[in-house]
């Protein structure tokens, strides 16, 4: 089990009702796709924020990576919609 | 020189233009974004992520110095609520000339479009919100910048 630290912004954190969450990752969790799907799991108001995958976008160690990117040894994976800045 | 900040306060886009003026450069180029008035909006609200937007602001002004010979960078953008006709953000860059200039403006608005983590949500003034979704042509915009790699 590793001890990690989820933050989402934006609707996604309207929906999920939550800015930020320490979760402790089962082992088998390996990429960013597993995560969310285990994510989901957690309440409705989460699987809600991660009904539409292709919406989502996530950082780990504040570095965007793709769904497919491995996990590795993040301390901090955020997830957010599409930017829109400027 | 390079000047990248992240704020609450509005800016001076004129002193900014001093500033770099003062570094004698051939030309001077600007870019003003305010909050534009569409469908009734009344305000905008930008939520970022910290830490990570602060550093990524950094990284594309160092790269439009990498990319161009310029003498300066100035690129603010500001967070939290702004009304119609507030500034959000300015590009300023200096360079000895003109293609130079234009070509790094057009590079860090188009880039700060699809790689800082900002979030701008719409507010009207009967107290609707709705988050603003991000457009196609925002990211062919930005990754014209890809293909044009050296």
């Amino acid at each position: 089990m590793t001890k990690v630290k989820i933050l989402y912004f934006a609707w996604v954190r309207e929906q999920i009702g939550l800015t930020e969450e320490q979760v402790e990752l089962p082992a088998e969790i390996e990429t960013v796709a597993n995560l969310i799907d285990w994510l989901a799991g957690r309440s409705d108001t989460h699987a809600l924020a991660f009904a539409d995958r292709s919406k989502i976008r996530c950082a780990i160690d504040q570095s965007i990576v793709a769904q497919d990117a491995s996990i590795g040894v993040a301390k901090e994976i955020a997830f957010f919609p599409p930017v829109t800045g400027g | 020189m390079k000047y990248v900040s992240l704020q609450q306060a509005d800016f001076d886009p004129g002193a900014e233009q001093a500033k770099l003026e003062a570094l004698s450069p051939g030309a001077v180029s600007s870019f003003t974004g305010l909050v534009r008035g569409d469908d009734g909006i009344s305000a905008m609200t930008l939520e970022h992520y910290p830490g990570m937007t602060e550093a990524a602001l950094n990284a594309l002004a160092d790269e439009a110095l990498s990319r161009w010979p310029l003498k300066g960078v100035v690129l603010i953008h500001r967070i939290g609520r702004m009304t119609v006709g507030e500034r959000i953000v300015q590009v300023t860059i200096a360079s000895d000339h003109r293609a130079a200039a234009l070509e790094a403006c057009a590079f860090l608005i188009d880039r700060l479009k699809t790689n800082a983590p900002f979030w701008k949500q719409e507010e009207w003034s009967d107290g609707k919100c709705r988050w603003v979704e991000a457009k196609c042509s925002d990211d062919a915009a930005a990754e014209r910048w890809d293909q044009a790699a050296k």
